[in-house]
C-alpha cells in the first residue's frame, strides 16, 4: 500500500536533521497560522498563487530563491564548521553519511533552486518590461513553470524529514548512483525533484525565447534591444538546447534504477563515462545559463549609474552570442583526468581558454563604460564593481584549470571548489543581488535601504575572500573536495579562516532580512513616485512603480537604443499626442500551475517511494487538469480600460 | 545609427523585426517549434546513447538477430502515409471543411494506431524471446530510443482524439485551429525522428 515508506524513513535517531526539520515545520506552521489568522488566504490565492502576471511570477521566483539560499547556506556553514573541527584525528560532529548528504544537497539547492531560480525570476520580471510589452508569450505556461520549480523545491526539502537525500555529490555520477551502490531513496529524491523542476525550467526557456524573438515594442529591432534582453535570450536559448539533455540523461538513470536497464551500470555493457559526458553536455551550458543574465544585469547597472550608454553595445551582443555557442564546446574540461587522451584534452583545453576572449571583451566594455562616466555609488554599483574584481580572479583560476596538465594536479581539489565558488558567488550571486537591489523599487514602488544594502555587499565581498582564498591554498596543498575529515593538522588554521568567512557571509544573509523589514517599515519615506528612481535608460523605467498589470497603457514606440533615456533628453519632440485610451486585454488568473504542481509532487513522491497507485493517481490528476484547461475558452482574457495614461509615452 | 534610421523611416519599409508584437498565431507556432526543437534534443541524447551502446550486447542477441527489416519497412511506410493524411487533414481544416477533416483525421489515427500496434508486437516478440531491455546495454538503449518515439506517437494519438472532441464541442475557433496546427507540426516531427530511427537503428543494425 505504501511502497517502501514506513516509520523507519523518519530519522528519529539523528538529532541534527530532526531538530532542523522540526524548526522548519514550526516556522511553516507559524506562517500558515499567521496567514489564516490575518485572513490573507483569499488575497494570496487571487493575487499571487493563481496570478499569471509575469511580474508577480518573477517576484515569487526570487522569494523562493532567497528562502532556498538560507537552506543552502545552512548546509554550507555546517560543512565549514565540520572541517574547522575535524582536523588531525578528530571526526567533527557530522558522521560521513550525513556529511555526504549535506554537500550533495548544498550543490543541488544552490545551483538549481537558488542561482537558477533567482535568474529566471529576474528575467521574468524584467524582460517584458524592457521589451515594452504587456506580458510574456504564454502567461499561463509561465505560472506552470514557476509552480513546477516550487514542486521540485518541495520534494528536495521533504527528503530532509522523510527518508534521505543523495550522498553522491550534486551530479549523482554512476556507478555510485546506481541501485547497487545507492539502494536508498536519496538519489530518487534528487532525480524526480530535478525532472519536475527541469520541465518547468524548459517551459520557461521556451516561453522567454518566444517572448524575446516574437514580442517586442514597435520599432525595437534586435540591435535596439536592451543588453539584458540579449543576455536573457542567450541564456534561454541555452535552456532550450541544454535542458532536454539533462531530462534524457536523468531518464536513462531512472530506467537503470527502476527497471534494471544497463545504460550506466558496471554490468552488461553499461557505460558510466557516457553519463559523465551527457551530464556535462548539459552542465557546462548551465554555467552560462546562470552567468549570462548576470552579465546583463551588470551591463545595465554600470551604464545606468555611469550616466552613459553602454560602451561597445554591438561587441557586447557578439560576445554574448559567442559565449552562447562556445559554451557547448568545452564540456570535456570537467573530466580531463578520465582518460580521453592527450589530443582530445588539448582541444577542449584550448576551447576553454578561447571562452575567456569574449568574456574579456565584456570586462573591457564595462571598464570603458565606467571611464569618463559620472559614476553614482549606489548599492547596485558596489555589487558590479565587486563582481569585476572577483570574477576576473575566478576567470583566471579557470584558465589555470583549463590547462590539462595543471588540471591533473588540481582536479577534485579544494582549488576547484574555490574556483567555481569564485565565479558563481562573484558572478551569479553578485549579479542576482545587484539586480534585486536595482529592480526592487520597480517591483514594489520603494527603494531598499541603501546603508544596509552596502553593508550586505561588504559582508558578502569580505566573507567570500575570507572563505575561499584559503581553499585555493589548501587545494594547492593537496586537500580534496568532499572530505569529511583530514589528518594534516596544519590545514586547520586555514579551515578556521574559511569558517570565519562563512560567518561573515551569514551576517550578510541576516542583513538581507533586516534590510527587507526595515525598508518595508519605512516605505513611506522611500517611495518612488516617478517610476524612475535611478535615472534609468530602458523602457521599464518609463512606467509607474509598481507597474500596472498591463505594464504599458500604450505600447511605446522605439527609435533606437536606450529609448527612455533619449525621450528624457528631448521630451517634447518625441512625446506623442497620446492616442485615446484603449481597451487592454489582461490574461485571466489560472490555478492550473498550482494544481499541476500538486499532482507533480504527489506523483513524484509516490515514484520515489514506489507507491504505484498514488503515482498513477497523480499522473491522471495532472492529465485531467490539462484537459480541463484545454476547454477554457473565449473568457481567456478580461478587458480592462486603462484608467491613467502612460506617464511618458515615448 | 539610430538618428539616421529615424530620418529615413518614412522612405524605407519597416523591417519585420521592428513591426511590434507578432500576431498570436505566429507566437504560438513559434513557441511550439521551440518545443519541438527541445524534444529533438532529447532524441539526440537517446541517439547518442544508442550509438555508444549499440555494440554492447553482453553476449546477448544483436540487432541483426532480432530485427525483421521487412516488417519495419512496412511500419515506416504506414507512418509516412499517416503524415501524408495528416497533411490532407490540415488542408481540410484550413478550408473549414468538417467532414473531410474528420475523415482524414480518422485515417491518420488508424495509421498511427497500426504503427504503435506493430511496434508493440515487435517489442512483445523480443521480450518473449528473452531479448529484454535489462538483458544488455544495447537492448536498454534500443528499447528506450524506439520506445520513446512510440510513446510520442501514442501521445500524438491521444492528442488527436482530444482535438476531435474539441472540434466537436468548440468548432473551428482560432484556439482550436492553433492547436491543430501544432498537432500537425508534432506529427511531422515524429516522422523525421522515425527516419533517423529506421536508418540508424534498423538499417544500421549489425
Amino acid at each position: 500500500m505504501l511502497g517502501k515508506l514506513s516509520w523507519a524513513a523518519i530519522p528519529f535517531d539523528q538529532p541534527i536533521p530532526m531538530i532542523a526539520s522540526l524548526l522548519v515545520m514550526l516556522t511553516i506552521s507559524a506562517i500558515l497560522l499567521l496567514f489564516t489568522w490575518k485572513g490573507w488566504w483569499p488575497y494570496l490565492w487571487s493575487e499571487w498563487i493563481t496570478s499569471v502576471d509575469h511580474k508577480r511570477i518573477g517576484v515569487m521566483y526570487i522569494l523562493l530563491a532567497l528562502v532556498m539560499l538560507v537552506r543552502g547556506f545552512t548546509d554550507a556553514i555546517m560543512m565549514r564548521s565540520q572541517l574547522a573541527l575535524a582536523a588531525g584525528g578528530a571526526q567533527g560532529y557530522l558522521p560521513p553519511e550525513h556529511y555526504n548528504q549535506i554537500f550533495s544537497a548544498h550543490g543541488t539547492i544552490m545551483i538549481f533552486f537558488v542561482a537558477m531560480t533567482f535568474m529566471v525570476g529576474l528575467m521574468n520580471f524584467v524582460v517584458p518590461l524592457q521589451l515594452g510589452i504587456r506580458d510574456v508569450a504564454f502567461p499561463v505556461l509561465n505560472s506552470v513553470s514557476f509552480w513546477l520549480t516550487a514542486a521540485g523545491v518541495l520534494l528536495v526539502n521533504m527528503s530532509l524529514v522523510i527518508g534521505e537525500f543523495a550522498r553522491t555529490g550534486w551530479l549523482v555520477y554512476p556507478p555510485l548512483s546506481e541501485l547497487a551502490y545507492s539502494p536508498g531513496v536519496g538519489v530518487d529524491y534528487y532525480l524526480w525533484a530535478l525532472q519536475i523542476s527541469g520541465a518547468g525550467t524548459l517551459l520557461s526557456g521556451i516561453n522567454l525565447t518566444t517572448t524575446i524573438l516574437k514580442l517586442r515594442a514597435p520599432g525595437m529591432g534586435y540591435m535596439r534591444m536592451p543588453i539584458f534582453c540579449w543576455t536573457a535570450l542567450a541564456s534561454n536559448l541555452l535552456i532550450v538546447a541544454a535542458f532536454p539533455i539533462l531530462t534524457a540523461t536523468f531518464a536513462m538513470l531512472l530506467l537503470d534504477r527502476y527497471l534494471g536497464f544497463h545504460f550506466f551500470t558496471n554490468e552488461a555493457g553499461g557505460n558510466a563515462m557516457m553519463y559523465i559526458n551527457l551530464i556535462w553536455a548539459w552542465g557546462h551550458p548551465e554555467v552560462y545559463i546562470l552567468i549570462l543574465p548576470a552579465f546583463g544585469v551588470f551591463s545595465e547597472v554600470i551604464a545606468t549609474f555611469s550616466g552613459k550608454a553602454l560602451f561597445g553595445y554591438r561587441s557586447m551582443v557578439i560576445a554574448t552570442m559567442a559565449i552562447c555557442v562556445l559554451s557547448f564546446m568545452v564540456w570535456l574540461h570537467h573530466f580531463f583526468t578520465m582518460g580521453a587522451g592527450a589530443d582530445i584534452n588539448g582541444f577542449f583545453g584550448i576551447m576553454t581558454m578561447i571562452i575567456a576572449v569574449p568574456t574579456g571583451v565584456k570586462v573591457f566594455n564595462w571598464l570603458f563604460t565606467l571611464y569618463g562616466g559620472r559614476l553614482r555609488f549606489d548599492a547596485p554599483v558596489y555589487w558590479a564593481l565587486g563582481f569585476m574584481v572577483t570574477f576576473v580572479v575566478g576567470g583566471m583560476t579557470g584558465v589555470l584549470l583549463a590547462i590539462p596538465p595543471a588540471d591533473f594536479v588540481l582536479h577534485n581539489s579544494l582549488f576547484l571548489v574555490a574556483h567555481f565558488h569564485n565565479v558563481i558567488i562573484g558572478g551569479v550571486l553578485f549579479g542576482a543581488f545587484a539586480g534585486y537591489t536595482f529592480w526592487f523599487p520597480k517591483a514594489f514602488g520603494f527603494k531598499l535601504d541603501e546603508r544596509i544594502g552596502k553593508a550586505i555587499f561588504w559582508c558578502w565581498f569580505i566573507g567570500f575572500y575570507l572563505a575561499f582564498m584559503p581553499l585555493y591554498i589548501l587545494g594547492l596543498m593537496g586537500a580534496t573536495r568532499r572530505m569529511q575529515h583530514y589528518d594534516v593538522a596544519g590545514w586547520q588554521p586555514l579551515m578556521l579562516v574559511a569558517l570565519l568567512g562563512a560567518i561573515v557571509i551569514l551576517a550578510g544573509i541576516v542583513l538581507t532580512g533586516v534590510q527587507l523589514v526595515v525598508s518595508i517599515r519605512t516605505r513611506d519615506q522611500r517611495r518612488d513616485h516617478t517610476g524612475d528612481p535611478w535615472n534609468g535608460r530602458t523602457l521599464e523605467w518609463s512606467t509607474p512603480s509598481p507597474p500596472p498589470a498591463w505594464n504599458f497603457a500604450v505600447l511605446p514606440a522605439v527609435n533606437g537604443l536606450d529609448p527612455y533615456w533619449e525621450a528624457k533628453k528631448s521630451p517634447k519632440s518625441h512625446r506623442q499626442n497620446g492616442p485615446d485610451l484603449e481597451t487592454i486585454a489582461v490574461p485571466r488568473n489560472s490555478p492550473i500551475g498550482f494544481v499541476l504542481a500538486f499532482f507533480a509532487v504527489m506523483a513524484g513522491f509516490a515514484l520515489i517511494w514506489h507507491i504505484w497507485w498514488m503515482a498513477i493517481a497523480g499522473l491522471i490528476g495532472a492529465l485531467m487538469t490539462i484537459l480541463a484547461h484545454a476547454w477554457r475558452v473565449s473568457d481567456e482574457v478580461e478587458y480592462v480600460v486603462a484608467s491613467q495614461r502612460q506617464r511618458a509615452a515615448i | 545609427m539610430s538618428a539616421s534610421s529615424s530620418t529615413h523611416s518614412e522612405v524605407r519599409e519597416i523591417p519585420v523585426s521592428e513591426r511590434g508584437p507578432a500576431p498570436r498565431n505566429v507566437v504560438v507556432s513559434f513557441g511550439f517549434w521551440l518545443f519541438l526543437l527541445s524534444d529533438i534534443v532529447i532524441f539526440a541524447a537517446l541517439f547518442a546513447a544508442f550509438a555508444v551502446l549499440s555494440h554492447e550486447t553482453a553476449g546477448g542477441p544483436s540487432g541483426n538477430d532480432l530485427f525483421d527489416r521487412n516488417r519495419v519497412l512496412l511500419e515506416t511506410a504506414i507512418l509516412l502515409a499517416s503524415s501524408f493524411t495528416c497533411g490532407l487533414m490540415s488542408l481540410a481544416v484550413e478550408q473549414r471543411k468538417l467532414i473531410p477533416a474528420a475523415a482524414w483525421g480518422a485515417v491518420t489515427f488508424l495509421l498511427g494506431a497500426t504503427f504503435v500496434g506493430m511496434e508493440l508486437f515487435e517489442f512483445h516478440g523480443m521480450i518473449e524471446s528473452g531479448a529484454r531491455p535489462d538483458r544488455s546495454a544495447f537492448l536498454s538503449a534500443f528499447f528506450t530510443l524506439v520506445g520513446t518515439h512510440g510513446l510520442h506517437v501514442s501521445a500524438g494519438l491521444f492528442w488527436l482524439l482530444v482535438m476531435f472532441a474539441q472540434i466537436a464541442t468548440l468548432g473551428f475557433r482560432p484556439m482550436v485551429l492553433r492547436r491543430l496546427r501544432c498537432f500537425s507540426l508534432f506529427w511531422h516531427a515524429l516522422d523525421i525522428v522515425w527516419i533517423g530511427v529506421f536508418t540508424i537503428v534498423y538499417l544500421g543494425a549489425h
